[in-house]
């Protein structure tokens, strides 16, 4: 171990005020940068150009890192798939993910039919997605969820719009770079989406909680009417999420609520959708249900 | 260094002595944003933040005060938290380490790893809090505390791997 130095800059004037001046550098410098993020916890999208260099910069080794591990991982999937256990397990799994998508499927059909056919006709023209990529890393340092998309500005990707993946939905674009964008994930702390219970359409508050599960409140307090295996998807409500796609699926009730488990992960996810916003003036301008003749 | 070897050498060059750590704590903080990894906890430990610490614990000359600063705003571009944020603590924590070096005059290995420790853990609470104001602060400390249990075990790790890019950055030609 070496004995430090001394701190004490001597008798040279030069030297004390230099080392004075770094502290008053070093306090004034801290105190505004959290002065900056109180500031933009308020406006989130602030410093977005920053941002978005530093993730243009990140996304290409991520995705030379993605292209190779993808396929070390495949290799993985292949060996563990002679163990005799492994595949039944594999298998079993992909067909409760299979019945589980249909039983989702079903259930929305069953609610849309209820509907009128108006309604349903905006939504199947909505349900078109914008552009399509992949998921390629997220912050997985701090408490903040958000991960990094394949696709940006170049093909329309614009902020607010939802990302959905084949099982469900995945989040929100939050901000938007020239070949990459952000997206608040399902299960960020302040992500909160309006859903409702494909079963009987039952309208509740799905809020992330930071660690892959969602908390999911009723908007009637009066009982908790949630059971395990309550299927939950959007509403539609707010305007941002176009209805009927799967959200998640009840774990255990809760005091105030229920706790969900989203029904797409988005570490397993091959490609995700980028959809429209669902706006009163984004279903107006789309000229499409005149040509389409209604089913 | 000098003590063993002669002192005929050359010095070690002035570029690869300032670039090396420098360099180590930006890739540390830029690297979970490369790996292909869709996390839905804060999983991976906070590695510029370790690096940044166990440089300032292992050469606490080496670096102003303020070198907190720059390298806290290139770590707030990529970890997801308000820029800001990483500016602020790691300041501080810099402050507190160069504070702590004056008091504790022989700092050992224990020192070293119960500084770190609890800088990590200050340094992580509150920047969760700050990026969630308006949750529940208790849970929100519960989602970063198995993250800063894993940090400050791996201490002793980053204390061992800053030795070694410290070796490799005053290697003489």
């Amino acid at each position: 171990m070496v004995r430090p130095a001394h701190r004490r800059p001597g008798q040279s004037r030069k030297a004390q005020y230099s080392l004075f001046v770094a502290y008053v550098i070093a306090v004034t410098g801290a105190v505004a940068g959290l002065l900056l993020a109180v500031l933009s916890v308020v406006d989130p999208v602030g410093f977005a150009q920053l941002r978005i260099a530093s993730q243009e910069l990140a996304a290409p080794v991520a995705r030379v890192t993605r292209s190779v591990t993808g396929s070390i991982s495949g290799i993985d999937d292949n060996v563990s798939a002679y163990v005799k256990a492994g595949t039944q397990n594999r298998r079993l799994r992909q067909e409760l993910a299979d019945t589980r998508r249909k039983l989702v499927a079903t259930s929305s059909l069953q609610e849309e039919n209820r509907q009128l056919k108006a309604l349903l006709r905006l939504q199947q023209i909505d349900k078109a997605a914008l552009a399509h990529g992949y998921l390629l890393t997220s912050t997985s340092t701090s408490s903040k969820r958000i991960a990094l998309l394949s696709i940006g500005r170049k093909v329309g990707v614009a902020a607010g719009q939802p990302v959905r993946g084949a099982d469900g939905l995945i989040g929100r674009v939050l901000s938007a770079g020239p070949s990459v964008s952000q997206v608040l994930l399902l299960t960020d702390v302040e992500n909160i989406v309006p859903v409702r219970r494909a079963r009987d359409g039952l309208p509740a508050l799905s809020s992330g909680r930071g660690n892959g599960y969602l908390d999911v409140r009723t908007l009637n307090i009066a009982n908790n009417p949630f059971k395990p295996g309550d299927i939950l998807v959007t509403s539609g409500t707010g305007g941002l999420y176009p209805p009927n796609i799967p959200v998640a699926i009840v774990v255990r009730r809760q005091d105030d609520g229920a706790l969900a488990r989203p029904l797409a992960d988005p570490a397993k996810v091959d490609a995700v959708s980028v959809l429209r916003p669902y706006t009163p003036d984004n279903i107006e301008a789309a000229p499409a249900p005149a040509a389409v003749p209604a089913p | 260094m000098s003590r063993t070897g002669p002192r005929l050498g050359e010095p070690a060059s002035l570029w690869r002595m300032r670039i090396v750590p420098i360099a180590t704590v930006m890739v540390a903080s830029a690297l979970p944003l490369m790996l292909p990894l869709v996390a839905s906890s804060p999983v991976l430990p906070p590695f510029g933040l370790l690096f940044f610490l166990c440089w300032q614990l292992l050469r606490t000359e080496m670096w102003p005060v303020w070198i907190g600063l720059p390298l806290g705003l290139w770590n707030d571009l990529f970890s997801g938290a308000p820029i800001g944020t990483a500016i602020g603590l790691w300041t501080i924590a810099s402050i507190t380490i160069h504070y702590l070096s004056q008091r504790i005059y022989w700092r050992g290995f224990f020192h070293d790893w119960a500084i770190a420790a609890i800088l990590i853990a200050a340094v992580q609470a509150l920047s969760a809090l700050i990026v969630h104001p308006h949750a529940d602060s208790g849970r929100i400390l519960g989602l970063v505390l198995p993250q800063i249990v894993i940090s400050m075990l791996l201490v002793p790790l980053f204390l061992r791997l800053t030795g070694k890019f410290d070796n490799f950055r005053l290697k003489r030609r």
